[in-house]
């Protein structure tokens, strides 16, 4: 059996070193002042394709839309085992909230045809929002299970996953496509050496006429395609029909931030810490884990 | 999140200043292999960008995922059952991940799955792979045999055996030290027999092996019937079958994450690797000095951690109402840790550079039709620097990680001495370090001949030729020519004249070791400013260190010789 899956990935501030002032006045991140980092669950959704992909045999693209640096997260899905992958990036997609971005992935999920699982991360660490992965099944009206853990079996045309519930987990079927929301619940593996001496030189097309001062010509395109190293880039133009382009970016994104408050939780639930080595250790990683902390 | 290549400024800068020109042009036979193979570099700085790239994989491998674990698998170890080892779990998963990272043969050539690393690089590794886990890198080490089948197997061999160790279906040990065969191999005893239709079998025992529970075993066995020396003994390949019996593994006072074996060999079936009688004196020889090269960087490994221990300790312990790093005692101990940290990697990292010429100028000499005499000079030369350099080396190394795991400890007062912390398990897995792969004792005989012909001198030129005059530099001439005395003395003595040299060749060997690194230290504070304290508290310290050496020396003191026995039976 080959089946082809659909990572989308994100490239996101790590917000564990803050090295500036975190957010804009407008309310926004600003990406700027924080170091560029491929979102730790995203690493887990690419780690259950690989997984896949050594079990069942698949071939495993990666996506992100982004700016062009975001090309970076992408060479290094290639380092980890991807086979493909492609950028989509256009100033059209500034400012999308999770709906613009789900709207926008979901073309590109559509534009790769014959996608039978895709996976996203849980959620990135910048917004927490956990939105998006939902919302491209919605789009695309597909199944979709979130929080998987494990997939227990892959056949043609039927999955079956582990997903965290409150206090165990649950066992669920679907028919493929589906599209699986990921925790972190693996470990993700390495960039391989092998790997990196390999795809440290793929590059978008953008990138290749930058380093040369001028556009690739399509010998030059079609040679670094034949060796795997071209990172495909699709413009708004190249995944979303023009007629669909009010749906992109800010004009696409009914989110707005009235304010921002550094809220300081008084009083209210408390909980039961054991005044042991162990006890503190498990409550510091829960806080590690809601990102209370770090 | 912590990564152990780029948390270490040391060794950024060592690999940053690092001339691989000459190296990566004999390796890579002037950037010829990119056509053929996807991984080959273009150019030098393309080779330097992969080893960068490659070397922050290992730092976060090492850092994130080995070092957390590396308490455990101390506390607990391999399991041992019916004859069967079992690797401790995290050990496995350590193994595991340097596996999906495609680090298992970095040093081996492309066409047996390899990366045609040069040793310099894989020695990076082996230092930071040795400061998560010390006994990790006695399986990650074991790159050395296939390296070693890779030099004096047959081609049949290579291709059998190589894909093996670079995929990590197979793993490896050396099975040379026998119940009474340690530092004099020589007197190696396991019996290889051939049968009538040439095929060879081992019988016999072997003691004290590392990992010698691995499918791929390379033995070094008594082929020449009736013969007792080293020219005697061959080398063999074997696997792993239910003939070649673990029978035993030891308990030891360190590196507990890999398995030391007994092993019995019940005429086990072997193949012949390289020629006959060739076993001691050129493979095992060969393999040794690659290994000596291992142990040092993994020496340099432990003592990293075991400095960042104590330094992190001192400067959080307080004591008096202030830290503990602001007493004169105590900060005096930590500069000297970290001066004699960075002359172990200077001198270590110079050792591979110049083994990796070495290996290259041989390569390129042995593919000549005709010989070329400028080349068979180069390898004449490397040769007899390397030599030299191996055993200072890891003397200097192991020794250092010794001194400084010691120190450690006395930084974190009681507390060191507890297992709450670290710092009693770098002290316990640097322990092994200056005893296996021949004692520090073994690698000043080894050394101390090199330092009486004076293999280094050229080298000490043209580091004294680059680096401006002033005080450190003269405090270094001075002990240069101090040293030049001291050889001459010892090689014109008449009366004790064998025992004396030997009695004294550690004191030679270390002031010819403080020249070095002092020089090398000095030559890299050029390339940086902020390096200069470092060099100069190395330098400053070195000099009173060598003036005791010196004077011991031109002593001309035989009372030892002469008395040792009256005060050992006292």
């Amino acid at each position: 059996m080959s089946c082809t899956i659909l990572v989308f990935v994100k490239q996101v501030p790590d917000t564990k070193n803050i090295t500036g002032d975190a957010m804009k006045p407008d309310g926004t991140v600003n990406r700027a002042a924080l170091p560029a980092i491929f979102n730790p669950d995203d690493l887990n959704a690419l780690e259950l394709a690989l997984q896949l992909k050594d079990r069942y045999g698949a071939k495993v693209i990666a996506a992100t839309m982004g700016p062009p640096n975001a090309a970076n997260i992408l060479r290094d899905a290639l380092f980890r085992g991807a086979d493909e992958t492609i950028l989509l990036s256009d100033r059209a997609f500034a400012g999308s909230d999770t709906l613009a971005t789900s709207f926008a992935l979901s073309r590109v999920a559509k534009k790769v045809a014959d996608a039978d699982i895709i996976i996203c991360g849980r959620q990135a660490i910048d917004g927490d929002t956990a939105q998006v992965g939902p919302q491209i099944a919605e789009k695309l009206d597909i199944p979709q299970i979130s929080y998987v853990q494990e997939v227990l079996d892959l056949q043609d045309g039927k999955i079956r996953a582990k997903r965290a519930i409150e206090g165990g987990y649950e066992v669920l079927e679907s028919p493929t496509p589906v599209l699986l929301t990921v925790i972190d619940a693996n470990d993700p593996r390495p960039e391989n050496a092998f790997r990196i001496l390999k795809y440290k030189k793929a590059k978008t097309a953008s990138e290749i006429a930058k380093n040369k001062g001028e556009a690739a010509t399509q010998d030059e395109l079609a040679e670094m395609q034949k060796k795997g190293l071209l990172i495909q880039e699709w413009t708004a133009k190249d995944a979303v029909p023009e007629a669909e382009f009010s749906r992109l970016g800010f004009s696409g994104s009914p989110t707005s931030v009235k304010e921002i408050v550094s809220v300081v939780l008084k009083g209210g639930d408390f909980k039961e810490i054991a005044p042991t080595a162990e006890g503190i250790n498990t409550f510091v990683h829960e806080l590690i884990e809601d990102h209370t902390l770090g | 999140m912590s990564n152990f290549y780029t948390d270490n400024a040391d060794l950024m800068f060592t690999f940053g200043s690092l001339d691989l020109d000459e190296v990566m042009r004999l390796i890579e036979k002037d950037y010829t292999a990119c056509k053929e193979f996807d991984t080959a570099p273009e150019n030098l700085e393309d080779a330097k960008d992969s080893f960068r790239r490659i070397l922050e994989v290992v730092g976060g491998i090492a850092g994130d995922r080995i070092a957390p674990r590396s308490r455990q698998v101390d506390e607990e170890g391999p399991r041992f059952e019916n004859h069967e080892v079992a690797y401790h779990p995290l050990t496995q998963q350590n193994l595991d991940d340097l596996k999906a990272a495609g680090l298992l043969g970095v040093i081996l050539p492309r066409e047996y799955g390899g990366l045609n690393f040069p040793l310099t690089i894989y020695t990076m590794m082996t230092e930071m792979v040795s400061r998560a886990d010390a006994s990790l890198q006695n399986l990650f080490g074991l790159q050395d045999i296939a390296a070693t089948i890779c030099e004096f197997g047959s081609e049949e061999q290579r291709r059998k055996y190589l894909p093996l160790f670079v995929s990590g279906e197979a793993d490896g040990s050396m099975d040379l030290t026998e119940p009474d065969s340690g530092s004099d191999l020589q007197s190696v005893r396991l019996k290889a027999a051939q049968d009538e239709n040439g095929n060879w079998y081992l019988d016999g025992a072997k003691r004290f092996i590392t990992n010698g529970c691995s499918k791929i075993h390379l033995v070094l066995a008594r082929s020449e019937e009736g013969t007792t020396d080293g020219r005697g003994l061959s080398m063999f390949i074997c696997t792993k079958t239910p003939d070649l019996v673990v029978r035993r593994i030891e308990h030891k006072l360190g590196i507990h994450g890999v398995p030391t074996c007994e092993l019995q060999y019940n005429h086990v079936p072997a193949e012949l690797c390289g020629m006959r009688k060739r076993g001691l004196i050129k493979y095992v020889m060969s393999l040794m000095n690659g290994a000596r090269i291992s142990i040092s960087a993994q020496a340099v490994g432990i003592a990293e951690a075991a400095y960042n221990e104590a330094r992190k300790y001192a400067s959080e312990r307080m004591q008096f109402k202030q830290s503990i790093d602001n007493f004169p005692p105590v900060y005096d101990m930590l500069a000297r840790m970290k001066a004699s940290l960075a002359a172990s990697r200077a001198v270590l990292y110079e050792t591979t550079r110049n083994v990796d010429l070495r290996n290259g100028y041989t390569h390129l000499s042995d593919k000549l039709e005709t010989p070329d005499p400028e080349i068979r000079a180069k390898v004449k030369y490397y040769t007899a620097v390397t030599d030299t350099l191996t055993p200072i080396s890891k003397a200097l190394s192991t020794e250092t990680a010794n001194k400084i795991a010691y120190d450690a400890i006395q930084i974190h007062g009681g507390a060191g001495y507890m297992h709450d912390f670290d710092a009693e398990r770098y002290f316990r897995d640097a322990r092994i370090t200056n005893i296996y792969e021949g004692t520090t004792q073994l690698q000043v005989v080894a050394a101390i001949g090199g330092v009486m012909a004076r293999s280094l001198d050229k080298m000490f030129d043209d580091f004294f030729a680059a680096v401006p005059d002033g005080e450190l530099k003269s405090i270094l001439a001075d002990m240069r020519k101090q040293q030049l005395a001291a050889v001459e003395y010892v090689a014109s003595l008449k009366e004790f004249s064998k025992e004396y040299h030997s009695l004294r060749a550690r004191n030679l060997v270390e002031n010819e070791t403080f020249i070095l690194a002092g020089l090398l230290l000095l030559r890299n504070a050029q390339a940086d400013a902020s390096r200069m304290p470092v060099a100069e508290r190395y330098i400053r310290d070195a000099k009173f260190d060598f003036l005791r050496n010196h004077e011991l020396v031109m002593s001309g003191d035989f009372s030892v010789i002469r008395q040792h026995s009256e005060v050992i039976s006292y």
